[in-house]
């Protein structure tokens, strides 16, 4: 009997990380079972017990390194992966968790009681890109699913995905919205972060917070001094940077800036 | 057969949050070691919330756990408002009330139809389960959107929302916004109550334990965001006193601290402690579908809450309905807060049981000291003596069917492993000569 042709597969790995961008996909309910139609899911721990074996053709890779473990395991889905594509802040700039590559070693073992003995772990969360080669890299806490649903898209038709790397400012316009921080002078991360999430935060009458990274060639500079004209202090402007995506280049220079 | 040892397996748990393994050994008819194995790494948020600014806290806990995180800006929101002597009530109170009922919904509807019914079935997944039930899963997928509406709306999207504050929210919805939500609702309750009917039909495997559960208790409603903390043999205390009865544990094979209260050992929370404990404050809806599931106003089977979580979607969806339909906006979106010197306490109902939180602030309303206890820790123990009794009950079935019912059981609690892992303290592995001093 003659066989269509072969489905690709689609494979979803976890490292360190909440499951929100994983989850991003399962809350494609409208795209859900098309995508399951269109893709053989191979291996998503979260959604199935079945695991087809490798390699895959586009492997999903949420969540950032931080045990040694993963440090290897992330060069075997690497091998088995066609297309490798990180999903979120986790895994494209190491996530919240990364706030321990800030502190003070000796600090955080004062912090350490129970039975240290029985946990295995890194100094530092990273990136994935800083372990293996990755083909695209997916902003946001957490993904948009918009988004999530083009980079399919375009990986499974041999595209490039068109995520705009533009900043949140673009989205506000667009949408309507009125500057926060010109109108209210509510500080805003928005001119300097990448576009994706829909500018959400302002048109909830809050400044962004920056969870989608920098955008392309930010001037944070200039923000940060924009930021303290409007009374906003070193503190503050350096937990601002230093969030979601505190390891990202851009954020994490300017974050430097303000240690004082 | 005496002394035969047989083991059963499963290295990496599907279809639960996050990453954990289940190991039992038995030798001739006895369960000698039962282990749930959490190896999610520990991501130490108890540790680097230090010194970051309170209103910081909801957005920062949030991220342990994409499935729940308006449950951890919630007991973040009520620890914060604890220590600054803040009390949020009317309409905001309830506009909280309502983000947490979408989430319940959406959390409950993605457990109910693509991790755990799949089980009751035969089927490794919900997509090979739509194969055959194309209806039903595509009903459970708009239930479970219906939920994710509810937090859109009212939080601006849907896995870690962006307008919840200490206080209240960063903007309060206007009625031309929540209004639509009501036929929405309505078509969800409908869904609801099929899905209760659906579930009840299911076979469950003959297993039954005199648990202890503990659960929020509120005088008036069912409990979300607020309550005093009792349990099923009697225990009751409020929130604030927490830490003096519930006290962690550390073990070896798991990177989440198993919780147990102090001269009772394990206990379990979740939707079926909340429902045994709280049954008369359900809607009248709710209490009548349950019935009608064959649901007594207590259930001791850890399968059936498969059909404690339907009846929770439902009251749910009932829940929301009454406060989009009497919802006039409040007349500003927040209570403001001073910072000062204070410590406080909270404690809400997630989807998967209560979720804890207390802080410590300086003067200037900097995180001191930061403790968080999230439901699934709090179950490890129940889940391993499930697993064990089980087990020593069912050695007659084969391998393969019986490593399928023990998954089951786990399932049985919707295991949140993301969120159980994440407040372990640390040994450093410098990983060689690369590491600082």
């Amino acid at each position: 009997m003659a066989r269509g042709p072969r489905k690709p597969k689609l494979a979803v790995w976890k490292f360190a990380s909440c499951d929100g961008c994983q989850l991003s996909l399962l809350d494609c309910e409208d795209e859900l079972l098309a995508v399951a139609g269109a893709v053989d899911i191979a291996f998503f721990l979260e959604a199935t017990r079945a695991k087809v074996k490798g390699p895959y053709d586009l492997s999903l890779v949420e969540g950032s390194i931080t045990t040694p473990h993963d440090a290897e395991r992330i060069h075997e889905v690497r091998s088995a992966s066609k297309h490798l594509v990180t999903i979120g802040a986790c895994a494209t700039a190491g996530g919240i968790q990364a706030l321990r590559n800030f502190r003070d070693v000796r600090e955080f073992i004062s912090i350490v009681y129970a039975k240290p003995d029985y946990i295995d772990t890194l100094t530092t969360s990273t990136a994935i890109a800083e372990h293996v080669k990755v083909d695209f890299e997916l902003r946001g806490c957490p993904i948009n699913k918009r988004q999530l649903v083009e980079v399919l898209a375009a990986f499974l038709c041999g595209r490039k995905p068109s995520i705009p790397a533009c900043s949140v400012c673009l989205e506000c316009k667009r949408r309507g919205t009125v500057c926060v921080m010109v109108a209210h002078g509510t500080p805003c991360l928005g001119p300097v972060t990448q576009a994706g999430c829909g500018a959400i935060c302002p048109a909830y009458d809050r400044g962004c917070y920056g969870c989608f990274g920098p955008q392309e060639a930010p001037n944070t500079a200039s923000l940060s001094r924009a930021w303290t004209a409007l009374g906003v202090g070193e503190r503050d402007v350096l937990r601002a940077f230093r969030s979601f995506n505190a390891q990202a280049p851009a954020f994490l220079e300017e974050s430097r800036k303000h240690e004082g | 057969m005496k002394g035969r040892t047989r083991t059963i397996k499963v290295d990496a748990l599907a279809r639960v949050e996050g990453e954990g393994a289940l190991y039992v050994k038995v030798r001739g008819d006895r369960v000698e070691d039962v282990r749930l194995e959490i190896y999610e790494p520990p991501r130490f948020f108890e540790a680097f919330l230090r010194g970051r600014a309170f209103s910081e806290a909801p957005d920062i806990t949030a991220r342990i756990c994409g499935i729940c995180p308006v449950a951890y800006q919630m007991s973040a929101v009520h620890a914060m408002e604890d220590a600054l002597g803040v009390t949020v009530g009317g309409p905001l109170r309830e506009l909280r009330r309502l983000l947490y009922c979408g989430e319940w919904i959406e959390s409950h509807a993605l457990h109910v139809y693509l991790l755990h019914a799949p089980d009751f079935l035969g089927y490794e997944d919900a997509v090979g389960m739509a194969k055959d039930h194309l209806k039903v899963v595509q009903r459970g997928l708009e239930l479970k959107k219906a939920g994710n509406e509810v937090m859109t709306v009212i939080g601006g999207r849907e896995v870690h929302p962006v307008n919840v504050r200490v206080g209240g929210f960063y903007r309060a919805p206007s009625r031309r916004e929540i209004e639509p939500l009501a036929e929405r609702m309505r078509r969800a309750r409908d869904q609801a109550l099929e899905t209760v009917r659906w579930v009840a039909g299911f076979d469950f495997p003959d297993f039954e334990r005199d648990y202890q559960f503990v659960a929020l208790s509120h005088p008036a409603e069912y409990p979300f965001n607020e309550g005093r903390i009792v349990s099923s043999r009697g225990f009751d205390a409020p929130v604030r006193e927490y830490e003096n009865h519930f006290i962690e544990e550390h073990v070896p094979h798991s990177n989440a601290l198993h919780s147990v209260l102090r001269g009772h050992g394990s206990y379990f929370v979740g939707p079926m402690a909340r429902y045994s404990l709280n049954f008369d404050r359900l809607s009248p809806l709710a209490r009548e579908a349950a019935r009608e599931a064959g649901l007594g106003p207590a259930t001791k089977n850890p399968f059936q809450s498969i059909i404690v979580r339907s009846v929770e979607i439902l009251y749910a969806c009932d829940e929301a309905l009454r406060i989009i339909e009497s919802y006039e906006p409040p007349p500003a979106p927040y209570i403001p807060v001073e910072p000062r010197a204070a410590t406080g306490y909270g404690a809400t109902e997630a989807p998967r049981g209560i979720l804890y939180h207390r802080y410590r602030l300086d003067a200037t309303g900097a995180i001191a000291e930061a403790k968080i206890v999230p439901p699934t820790s709090q179950n490890q123990r129940a889940i391993e003596e499930d697993l064990r009794g089980f087990v020593e009950a069912h050695l007659a079935l084969p391998s393969d069917r019986l490593t399928w019912q023990c998954e089951q059981a786990i399932r049985n609690y919707d295991p949140c492993i993301s969120c159980a892992t994440h407040f372990l303290k640390l040994e450093l592995d410098r990983g060689g000569a690369a590491a600082p001093c």
